[in-house]
């Protein structure tokens, strides 16, 4: 046997994933991916294991909903075949294991910083001497941007090469963010603390993050959530969804310069964040979601109130988005600007909503749901022509989903009843996974534990790990005017990807 | 034309009158309010994740809570969070409320540099860094532009380069690899110019406290002169603390 096979959300022991070979791991991942579009990988990473790392690979098949985990130990100062020449999905992953431990991949196109974390291994390498690309040229100029920039937003380095007005390429550098969220979660030993942790990996996605944060904590434990926090905790991620979803358009509106899908798009986010403040008592459910027990429980009043926001709330978002997308001056805008063909969202191993804007079936609420997404029977929303218009209009029939699920949530709401349930510890020497789709795509978070039960390495995976190589490609051949709405139309997270 | 306008109408009056006298919906947790009830010390201070709890007496660093609400579950008759959202203040000390204290958080005047209120009493532009931030503060800077808080009527405004700005916002727990760029933005203001703080992260580093990936020492070099504290910051206690720190009459 090669490889383990496990489900979403499921805690295996350590030894159930046998080790091979790193020729046979190359085998085996590359050629689960090539061929096979309903197979990703959702993560790769290595961990110190004495002198040595230890590689595990996860490559998630969405249509028998499991997930091949395969594992290799190999020497720091090894050179190993690199998979990216065969795929390109691993890009991202094989750069992250030279930049932290420094094994090297030769054949590697492109084997540069990814974060400049504080532990990588040749702390001479500085954020500011990254390599960027350049081409010699007398046609050709070069823009950078950042990593301040001129919003209020995140900081992210962009650097531009244009000929006249067209982006001819875009390398985009990051690390800005870093603040050792891994190896925090790893030397903060109590579990509010790690919660605490999860919940700022991104503060626009803190339900997603945390959900799954407590689904691995609570599978380690051999903890299954009762039927009344499963549906609250689906409550919150599509309420998230929502949210977010709406700011998002109303962000869009205001790079093509229209004032009113702006203001009338940000002021209809406040109700639904306002909800989260009524519920748990924050607007962006910091401290809703705690694994093993269910500090603010989703109570008939609380039912009542969120289903008047909702019908306050539709009538007033449909009639602008009705607007919005039958203006021409605003669709000459999203149409055809920022095209990610199929083939390139595939090869990059795009995920969530940009991964579905470009005609690619993922959605971990249909290929490996958690929560009540079963019951639900999900259909993700899926468009074909990958530009700024497709990935708007996933974000407005998804905040219609999301608001229908939510109506059929609350009506089949099971009684809550309070009694305290204890946690349990954590499995010794475990592995274990859990995948959320969060409104930005596929969430990962991978823990392994040692013999005494505590965390050994734990691993997270935002979307926009894959997603940033997107938006690189979506905007070659663009007017570098059109780069802010290219950008604002995936909303990629700097923070989620720094970590 | 007819479409906007009637869009317009449905969307009826948004903004909030009186930013000053808002009421915020719901289980808002704001400033906390400590009684003199006996509790375990040790078990409360071990219990928060942040190491927000003191004792002796029993006092709360907002400038380290995040606000998460476990203390006050966990022991009810000891903590209670209200609903005050007028937390910022101009000095680190005045975060901490101790046992009893159950006043508003004030601006101390006698401490707020001369210019600041000479100069930006009727303007403040402001360059925002996020050094490190989560994006939830980042989020909560935006909502108090939107039509709703309407930071704008104030002359509050965030602007697009330093060398517009009267100071700088600062976000997140200042990250080792943000600290050169940090630095060159502050450097790139024109003086006089102000230091914000926004949330919990920037003020004390917040739950990224001791991790080895930060660089907090820009701020040992200059004064920081309005502290804003929430994880994130409330939209209302943003607005508040600038208003606050600039005009004279604080009504």
């Amino acid at each position: 046997m090669m490889n383990a096979t496990i489900n979403n959300n499921q805690a295996i022991p350590l030894s159930q994933i046998p080790e091979i070979s790193y020729d046979r791991f190359f085998e085996l991942n590359t050629g689960l991916i090539t061929g096979s579009t309903e197979r990703h990988c959702v993560s790769y990473f290595g961990y110190p294991e004495g002198e040595k790392i230890k590689l595990i690979c996860c490559i998630a098949d969405d249509q028998s909903h499991l997930i091949q985990v395969s594992s290799c130990v190999v020497g720091r100062s090894d050179d190993l075949e690199s998979m990216t020449v065969r795929n390109l999905c691993f890009e991202r992953f094989e750069r992250e294991i030279h930049e932290n431990f420094g094994v090297s991949f030769p054949g590697h196109p492109w084997l540069k910083p990814v974060r400049y974390p504080h532990d990588r291994f040749d702390r001479s390498q500085t954020i500011s001497n990254y390599p960027f690309y350049s081409i010699d040229s007398d046609e050709l100029h070069e823009v950078g941007v950042g990593p301040i920039h001129a919003g209020v937003i995140e900081p992210g380095h962009f650097r531009f090469i244009c000929n006249g007005e067209q982006i001819l390429h875009l390398e985009i550098q990051l690390g800005y963010q870093h603040r050792g969220i891994e190896s925090l979660l790893l030397r903060k030993k109590r579990l509010p603390e790690r919660v605490a942790i999860a919940e700022s990996i991104t503060g626009d996605t803190v339900v997603g993050h945390t959900l799954a944060f407590s689904y691995l904590w609570e599978s380690l434990c051999g903890y299954q959530p009762p039927g009344e926090v499963e549906n609250l905790r689906t409550i919150a991620l599509e309420l998230e969804r929502i949210a977010i979803h709406t700011g998002d358009l109303s962000a869009a509106c205001a790079d093509v310069a229209y004032q009113l899908g702006n203001a009338v798009f940000g002021r209809l986010r406040t109700p639904i964040i306002n909800f989260f403040q009524e519920w748990g008592g924050n607007r962006l459910a910091k401290g809703l979601i705690r694994p093993g027990c269910n500090p603010f429980p989703f109570t008939q009043s609380l039912a009542d109130r969120l289903l008047t926001v909702l019908e306050a709330y539709e009538p007033d978002f449909n009639e602008m988005r009705i607007e919005l997308f039958k203006m021409p001056s605003a669709l000459s805008r999203f149409e055809r600007t920022g095209i990610l063909s199929n083939e390139n969202a595939l090869s990059i191993g795009a995920v969530g909503m940009a991964a579905r804007s470009s005609g690619l079936n993922r959605d971990i609420r249909t290929s490996h749901p958690n929560s009540l997404y079963e019951r639900l029977q999900h259909e993700p929303i899926i468009k074909h022509h990958g530009d700024v218009y497709s990935r708007l209009q996933i974000r407005k029939q998804e905040v219609g989903q999301s608001i229908q699920y939510l109506r059929n949530l609350i009506s089949q709401s099971p009684v809550f009843e309070n009694k305290p349930e204890s946690l349990g510890s954590p499995k010794p020497d475990s592995f274990v996974l859990s995948l959320v789709e969060g409104w930005r795509g596929e969430i990962c978070h991978c823990a392994v534990t040692d013999l005494k039960g505590d965390l050994l390495h734990y691993k997270v995976k935002d979307p926009s790990f894959h997603n940033w190589m997107a938006l690189a490609l979506a905007v070659r051949n663009n007017e570098i005017s059109d780069f802010p709405i290219c950008n604002k139309s995936y909303n990629l997270s700097y923070c989620g990807h720094d970590l | 034309m007819l479409e906007h306008i009637k869009i317009i109408y449905h969307q009826g009056k948004q903004f909030i009158p009186n930013i000053r006298t808002a009421q915020v919906p719901g289980i808002f947790r704001g400033r906390p309010v400590i009684s003199r009830a006996m509790v375990n010390e040790r078990e409360l201070q071990d219990m928060c994740p942040l190491h927000a709890i003191g004792s002796d007496p029993v006092s709360i660093d907002l400038g380290k809570c995040s606000f998460c609400g476990l203390c006050a579950r966990e022991h009810p008759d000891k903590i209670k969070f209200t609903t005050d959202y007028k937390m910022a203040v101009n000095e680190r000390e005045s975060l901490i409320i101790k046992e009893g204290d159950d006043q508003s958080l004030k601006i101390n005047p006698e401490t707020v540099r001369k210019e600041v209120r000479r100069l930006f009493g009727q303007s403040l532009k402001m360059r925002q860094v996020s050094a490190g931030g989560d994006n939830s503060c980042e989020w909560e800077l935006t909502a108090a532009n939107n039509v709703q808080f309407d930071m704008g009527r104030f002359g509050i405004d965030f602007v697009a380069s330093p060398r517009h700005a009267d100071g700088i916002v600062i976000t997140g727990p200042i990250t080792e690899n943000m600290a050169e760029p940090l630095q060159i933005c502050y450097d790139a203001t024109p003086d006089p110019k102000i230091i914000v703080l926004v949330g919990t992260d920037a003020i004390s580093g917040g739950i990224f406290t001791d991790s080895p990936a930060l660089d907090r020492s820009f701020l040992n070099k200059y004064p920081v002169d309005l502290y804003i504290p929430g994880n994130p910051a409330h939209p209302l206690t943003i607005i508040n603390g600038l208003l606050d720190l600039t005009r004279k009459k604080t009504s």
